[in-house]
């Protein structure tokens, strides 16, 4: 990606920048000040705010910075973004990080953090019907992963949220779901294994 | 005024009462909406955290289908998540020729097309408040909304769509502050009205969410706050289905109902709370509108400023 690194075999910080789509291209110029941990309101909960998780891509630790849960915690609300001197796009390195730590496989190991579940749960759904499902979401991916959880939904806020008529119980789907497969379909192609 | 609408996935079952407050004050404000045909899932905060091409080709569908339509320019998304989406599409489009021709070759696919920058994508309070204007809703105001304490609450994506400009502050907006006055009502301070509400927390961890839902809870009822006004499905999911959880986890017993800002406008527009949506909100807002009086309050809320004493301060709440 950059031009004075060309020469030698790309780094962990060559990809995550390449990975940003050329979005996350000014991480090189974080001085590390830490007003994006400072402004992110479920920074406490990081493994390593993004401060720290910059400095790691820097120095190479892929492994510690694929398995944090600080990607997975980022709920995307862009303060640091606006916030940061430098103009570093923040929430994009974010979500660039999720799919690396998709891709690595390294969020398996990590059993407290099901978001990558989450998210293609959610996305199993628009893949195949092009609209979201709540029902459904909630249903598949609490049964597998905290079927405690999923006993409290049904029995308490999904039973409120049905009576009130705010849940679908069939998936909503669109007419020309054929066209959406294609077009996914070859993106996904463009797009490589990820 | 013509525009393309796109409602999103949330306002076809969970917000439909977002969805009927502003089919409900389109007329009124000579807004005329043409829904995109056929549009699908924007990806939420989901499809870009697993595989990015495939989630830009996702809302470049909407956006094809959209320029397509041959109505209009704008494009007006009401939920926060597809807003950004959209926006930060069609940008990245414009910006990245690399992406662009992926993107291109994926539409084809499907046989469709789009040239970035053909639709102006809009966030509906931007619509209302920049092509609308204060002036015009505020001719439209039959039964104003006297005493009633709002809360206006933006959250994250409306007044920070990523780097890309927004049409008010992206820490301190004012755009709904003004609309609420204009309608009426007293609007409190408050403070965290920009903060995240935690978004699809709830579901990853529950704890992290939980407090977040809970500062801004407590924020507006520090200030007074009869109900919070949102912009956005997912905030107002939050703060509403999450605050028996709320109060449960934290020991705490707030009752503030979360409405939909285009639900106000309609009250105030002398439209039938039924015909708004009002009572599938699951804490009641019913409490809260019977507030409303006939009658300005009495007592203007103004602070005299000593002489020589500086500028006026904020005013901290009571710790309760």
């Amino acid at each position: 990606m950059s031009e004075t690194l060309s020469a030698r075999a790309p780094t962990f910080y060559d990809e995550v920048v390449a990975e940003t789509n050329g979005l996350g291209g000014e991480l090189k110029t974080c001085i590390q000040c830490g007003t994006c941990g400072g402004s992110c309101p479920s920074g406490p909960d990081m493994d390593h705010t993004p401060r720290g998780i910059f400095a790691m891509i820097d120095a190479g630790h892929k492994e510690d910075v694929l398995k944090s849960n600080t990607p997975w915690y980022c709920v995307s609300c862009y303060y640091c973004v606006v916030r940061c001197p430098q103009d570093i796009h923040i929430t994009d390195i974010m979500y660039a990080l999720k799919r690396l730590a998709i891709k690595a496989g390294y969020y398996q190991e990590t059993a407290q953090d099901k978001a990558p579940e989450f998210s293609e749960t959610f996305i199993g759904f628009v893949e195949n019907n092009g609209r979201s499902f709540e029902l459904g979401l909630a249903t598949r991916y609490h049964l597998r992963y905290h079927p405690l959880d999923a006993f409290k939904m049904a029995t308490g806020m999904g039973l409120k949220m049905f009576t009130k008529g705010r849940m679908d119980i069939l998936p909503p789907k669109i007419k020309n779901i054929s066209q959406l497969k294609s077009i996914l379909n070859k993106a996904k192609e463009l797009g490589g294994a990820a | 005024m013509k525009f393309s609408y796109y409602p999103g996935c949330s306002l076809e079952r969970n917000a439909r009462s977002y969805h009927q407050s502003t089919m409900a004050i389109a007329e009124p404000l000579g807004l005329e909406f043409d829904e995109v045909e056929d549009w699908n899932c924007c990806g939420a905060t989901e499809y870009f955290a697993i595989n990015k091409i495939p989630a830009y080709a996702l809302v470049s569908r909407n956006l094809a289908l959209a320029a397509g339509q041959n109505g209009s320019r704008e494009l007006v998304a009401p939920c926060s998540a597809c807003y950004i989406n959209l926006k930060k599409t069609d940008h990245a489009l414009a910006e990245s020729p690399e992406l662009r021709s992926k993107i291109d070759q994926a539409l084809e696919a499907g046989d469709l097309a789009y040239q970035p920058g053909s639709l102006n994508v809009q966030h509906l309070l931007e619509t209302i408040v920049k092509e609308v204007g204060y002036e015009a809703v505020e001719e439209q105001v039959t039964k104003p909304l006297y005493n009633l304490r709002v809360a206006p609450y933006y959250g994250c994506m409306v007044p920070r769509p990523s780097a890309m400009e927004s049409f008010d502050d992206p820490e301190h907006p004012m755009s709904m502050d003004k609309l609420f006055e204009t309608l009426g009502a007293i609007v409190v301070d408050f403070p965290l009205k920009a903060q995240c509400c935690g978004g699809h927390m709830t579901q990853i961890s529950e704890e992290t969410a939980l407090e977040m839902i809970r500062r801004l809870l407590k924020n507006a009822d520090d200030y007074g706050a009869d109900m919070i006004a949102t912009v956005c499905p997912m905030c107002q999911l939050n703060m509403d289905a999450y605050q028996d959880a709320v109060n449960q986890h934290f020991g705490t017993d707030y009752n503030i109902p979360v409405v939909y800002f285009t639900q106000l406008i309609g009250l105030a527009f002398g439209i039938s709370p039924k015909e708004l949506g009002f009572g599938s909100e699951l804490i009641s807002a019913d409490a809260a509108l019977a507030k409303v009086t006939e009658e300005p309050p009495k007592e203007k809320r103004r602070r005299r400023v000593k002489k020589n004493a500086g500028l006026p301060m904020p005013v901290m709440p009571e710790e309760g």
